[in-house]
């Protein structure tokens, strides 16, 4: 649906050149829901603008949809623009005009008879839940709201490509989950290709198939979003999922402990896919004789099944205590000894 | 009665007829010069606002050239720009008498005026949404029509009613080249011939004319501003 190969763009700015997307190639499937992630200043919105031209590349290609954007006249960019949607952090939204004004504004400009413009509003305005606010205007709506109208607007002219440049990052984590959950019902029901951008790793968990990490321009590490949370490589990367696996407070509470007498061996283990619900734990118990007391864990869901890790303590024999680590590891539990009695 | 003769007293040697032609006269050099001004201060706002850095028809000589008469217009005192004018005048009027011969001063004095309003307006405007207009595909000409000047409506509606109420007053100075009105004859049969109570009347008239402006302006500005 999406490629992108060498691709690069550079701002000539008053301190010499900012390479802003340094040589990227990157392909994107149809129906999937591919999330790039990168801290401030990585380049992550100007990639996303480089696959509908509102920043025209410096050298490379960049395919859409089977178009070649860079090489399309004026009048066939505005045309290949309408088959893409986009959706922003301010949300973007014309003050002036109402709820069902802001849906048909796409309409407008592709020229859809007012008749049709009604009926497709309507739909949208069904669609991401605004019943009964079309003739609201945008100042009368909450954050959420807004971006829901948004949403609207960017599928109004039935896209194949929805852009989400940070889509949630001006909402709370309560609307930011109704959002996504919005975003990922639209890719099941329309399948729809959804590209987005954010800094927060609980998005790309949450509803993204793949993922993107980026730093200073470049592409460091990209794959399922399952094996990225499984195997991280990349220093940034590792940051990135300790966001989701590992709050601050984790790392706090177990230093603490580790420093307690009688700790015993401590493991980290990280479940991966289906994993979490086998009862391993108890398996353990039964089959060693050894004491497990759990001290920290935390469980979650990505698009491919659960992803979690798990801190516990062990008291047994060392002899024990490496047969244990060997069983977990043969249940395709990933395990590290991160302190030993 | 009580009224009359409190009305004589203050308004003792009031000319009614001439009185009510002069307030014809404002009012009519105020309005066509209005919406003249409304029309060339948006083009030209529009122009000085598209042809800036990174705007969509970015064009320094043009830009410089229209800023550089924006200024220049702005800056010369009413009064003398009346007079500079007076040949171009004569050739576009025919006449330097009545109304009329006021109005090309009138709009070419008031049009930058309002054209720097406007560019401030247009300024205002959030760049993400013209962005996001450029994303769902618009044509410069749906920017300008469907984003940009609806978008700084309230902003614009505002700057045109104190712009209104600049021309009332160069109307007023509009009288040395004969032009009549109210600024004229407070001054040929209020001033000159020393009956202060047509100066008076003439300059409640032009109060009245003034806050009647101001009101319908902040009226409708508020009621398009849905922000
Ligand atoms: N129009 C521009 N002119 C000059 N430099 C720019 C321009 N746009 C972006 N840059 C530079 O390019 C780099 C990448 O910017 P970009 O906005 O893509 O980052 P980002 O990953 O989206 O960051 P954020 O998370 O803060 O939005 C930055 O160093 C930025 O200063
Ligand atoms: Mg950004």
């Amino acid at each position: 649906m999406i490629t992108l190969s060498k691709i690069a763009k550079v701002f000539n700015t008053k301190d010499g050149e900012v390479k802003a997307v340094d040589n990227i190639d990157l392909t994107i499937d149809k129906g999937e829901i591919f999330g790039v992630i990168g801290y401030s200043g990585a380049g992550k919105s100007t990639l996303i603008r480089l696959l509908n031209m509102l920043e025209a590349p410096t050298s490379g290609t960049v395919e859409v949809a089977g178009k070649s954007m860079h090489t399309l006249s004026r009048q066939k960019l505005r045309a290949a623009r309408q088959e893409i949607g986009m959706i922003f952090q301010h949300f973007n939204l014309l003050w002036s005009r109402t709820v069902a004004e802001n849906i048909a504004f796409p309409l407008e400009i592709k020229g859809v008879s007012k008749t049709e413009q009604k009926e497709r509003v309507n739909e949208l305005i069904k669609l991401v839940g605004l019943e009964g606010r079309g003739g609201s205007y945008p100042s009368q709506l909450s954050g959420g709201q807004k971006q829901r109208v948004g949403i609207a607007r960017a599928l109004a002219n039935n896209p194949q490509v929805l852009l989400c440049d940070e889509a949630t990052s001006a909402l709370d984590p309560k609307t930011t989950d109704s959002i996504l959950d919005l975003l990922v019902d639209i890719n099941k029901k329309l399948g729809l290709t959804i590209v987005l951008i954010t800094h927060e790793m609980h998005v790309i968990r949450k509803i993204c198939h793949r993922v993107a990490v980026m730093e200073s321009g470049k592409i460091v590490e990209q794959g399922d979003v399952l094996d990225i949370f499984r195997r991280p490589k990349q220093e940034m990367t590792k940051e990135f999922v300790k966001q989701v696996t590992e709050p601050e407070e984790t790392e706090e509470a177990l230093k603490h402990l580790l420093d307690k007498e009688g700790i015993g061996h401590v493991l980290q283990l990280t479940f991966v896919g289906g994993d979490t619900q086998r009862p391993l734990i108890t398996d353990i118990v039964r089959k060693f004789d050894v004491n497990i007391s759990i001290l920290q864990g935390k469980i979650s869901q990505t698009q491919h099944g659960s992803y979690g890790s798990l801190f516990i303590s062990l008291s047994g024999e060392e002899k024990l205590i490496t047969d244990v680590v060997d069983y977990i590891k043969s249940q395709q539990v990933e395990v590290e000894v991160i302190h030993s009695a | 009665m009580l009224n009359t003769i409190l009305a004589s007293a203050v308004f003792g040697d009031v000319n009614w007829a001439n009185m009510w032609e002069a307030t014809v006269e404002t009012l009519y050099m105020s309005l066509v010069a209005l919406i003249f001004t409304f029309f060339f201060g948006i083009i030209l706002g529009l122009l000085l606002y598209l042809t800036d850095k990174k705007q969509i028809w970015e064009n320094k000589a043009a830009h410089f050239i229209i800023g550089a008469y924006v200024n220049i217009f702005r800056s010369i005192p009413f009064i003398i720009l009346i007079v500079l004018l007076v040949p171009f005048t004569r050739t576009l009027v025919g006449t330097m008498l009545g109304p009329s011969a006021a109005l090309p001063a009138l709009i070419i004095g008031a049009a930058p005026f309002y054209a720097r309003m406007v560019e401030i307006a247009l300024r205002e405007i959030d760049k993400g949404v013209i962005e996001a207009s450029k994303a769902m595909g618009a044509s410069n000409g749906q920017i300008i029509s469907k984003v940009l000047l609806p978008e700084s409506m309230p902003a614009l509606v505002s700057g045109i009613t104190v712009t209104a109420i600049a021309l009332v007053s160069y109307t007023a100075m509009a009288g040395v080249i004969g032009a009549g009105g109210l600024g004229d004859l407070a001054f040929r049969d209020g001033f000159q011939r020393n009956n202060p109570e047509i100066t008076f009347t003439a300059t409640v008239i032009v109060l009245i004319i003034v806050f009647i402006l101001q009101f319908i302006g902040d009226m409708v500005t508020n009621r398009l501003d849905k922000r």
